[in-house]
């Protein structure tokens, strides 16, 4: 194994909070810098990464034959079109969840990192076999967790599950960040929930209806060239992964209008 | 507090609910933490008893230790079985000697 490549885990514990659409985004930022990427739909039961990167339709083999040995990598890898240095390799069968073992996940991300500057994976939701198959294939980890009380709670479940299997670094991408119910207080701010979970954080993403029509496309925000916030944190995400020190956007600043100006003055902090 | 809570209170209207949420959330998180995998327990109570066992005489086979709540306490129960001398005396190992076990 390529001791130099990045494996790293997205992960969440919760659905629904951004763990896929983060990976495609992130890949596709990653691959644009021109390091190799490889992103691992490491979610057998309910695969997704292929369809949020338009690559649904170029599935030929999946992880699956790769582990059966009946063909080779590069044969399974599905290279992106627009963006050649990344490519995916697509979950298999939802079978595959009843023999799959933490072996089998170490062997797959091993022959990606003989390719690979960089290998993401695409953790199912949940803490169970699934989860700790992928864990155990990673070096280090992204846990994405939305400022909302449940998918804060299941964060803390995660980080210390990552903690005491020695996967280091760990960071986090607050994701679906309301600027204005932030200012008027009625949604976790950024530093309520740096502050909870104790994890340095990566970057926060805006929410942005531009990811919901990336994903009707196929196309992730970051290919698309679309100026949108949801757009420009995901490259400064990838930025900050490869050591660029890129300052956070500021969701107070969001915003310029009477209203949000009104709303700013009411957050001042009195004692 | 923001000028947005004093006029909360004023107007008598509900707190914000970020704030409901981080008090909800520590709360919880709190509980949640508390709770130790089986993992390290066993590795916890293997400890202890090399640590007991290093002056008295125990089964290392039926120690128990275990987490035992009550409200929001939380306390961690041994039971360390001592092994006896034919005499009734408990045995106790010479400060300093090394177990073997």
């Amino acid at each position: 194994m390529s001791t130099n490549t990045r494996i790293i885990l997205i992960c969440s514990g919760k659905g629904g909070v951004g763990k896929t659409t983060l990976t495609a985004n992130l890949g596709i930022a990653l691959a644009r810098t021109g390091v190799r990427t490889a992103v691992l739909d490491a979610d057998f039961g309910l695969r997704n990464l292929d369809l949020l990167l338009g690559l649904e339709n170029r599935i030929v083999y999946t992880a699956q034959e790769v582990l059966e040995e009946s063909c080779r990598l590069d044969q399974a890898l599905v290279k992106h079109k627009q963006e050649p240095n990344l490519a995916l390799l697509p979950a298999g069968n939802p079978r595959m969840l009843e023999w799959l073992k933490p072996d089998d996940m170490q062997r797959i991300v091993s022959m990606l990192s003989d390719q690979f500057d960089y290998v993401l994976i695409d953790c199912p939701a949940g803490v169970e076999d699934g989860f700790k198959n992928a864990v155990s294939a990673s070096k280090e980890a992204i846990v994405v967790t939305n400022p909302e009380v449940s998918a804060v709670r299941d964060a803390d479940r995660v980080i210390g599950l990552l903690n005491t299997n020695g996967i280091n670094p760990v960071q986090l991408v607050l994701n679906r960040v309301r600027p204005k119910m932030i200012a008027s207080q009625e949604m976790l701010s950024v530093d309520d929930v740096t502050d909870i979970l104790a994890l340095p954080l990566l970057g926060l993403v805006l929410e942005d209806e531009q990811v919901i029509v990336s994903t009707n496309r196929g196309v992730p925000l970051t290919l698309s060239g679309i100026n949108s916030p949801a757009a420009r944190c995901y490259s400064n995400i990838a930025s900050r992964l490869q050591g660029e020190e890129v300052p956070l956007i500021d969701p107070a600043k969001e915003g310029s209008g009477m209203r949000d100006k009104f709303r700013r003055l009411m957050q001042t902090k009195i004692f | 507090m923001t000028l947005r809570d004093i006029l909360n209170k004023l107007l008598r209207r509900q707190e914000s609910s970020a704030n409901t949420a981080r008090e909800r959330l520590q709360l919880v998180l709190a509980h949640d933490r508390a709770d130790l995998s089986p993992d390290l327990l066993d590795q916890m109570r293997k400890e202890i008893l090399e640590v007991v066992a290093k002056y008295v005489e125990i089964d290392i086979e039926e120690g128990a230790v275990s987490l035992e709540t009550e409200d929001r306490m939380t306390a961690l129960v041994a039971n360390l079985p001592i092994k006896r001398l034919p005499s009734g005396a408990i045995k106790v190992k010479e400060h300093g000697e090394s177990s073997d076990n």
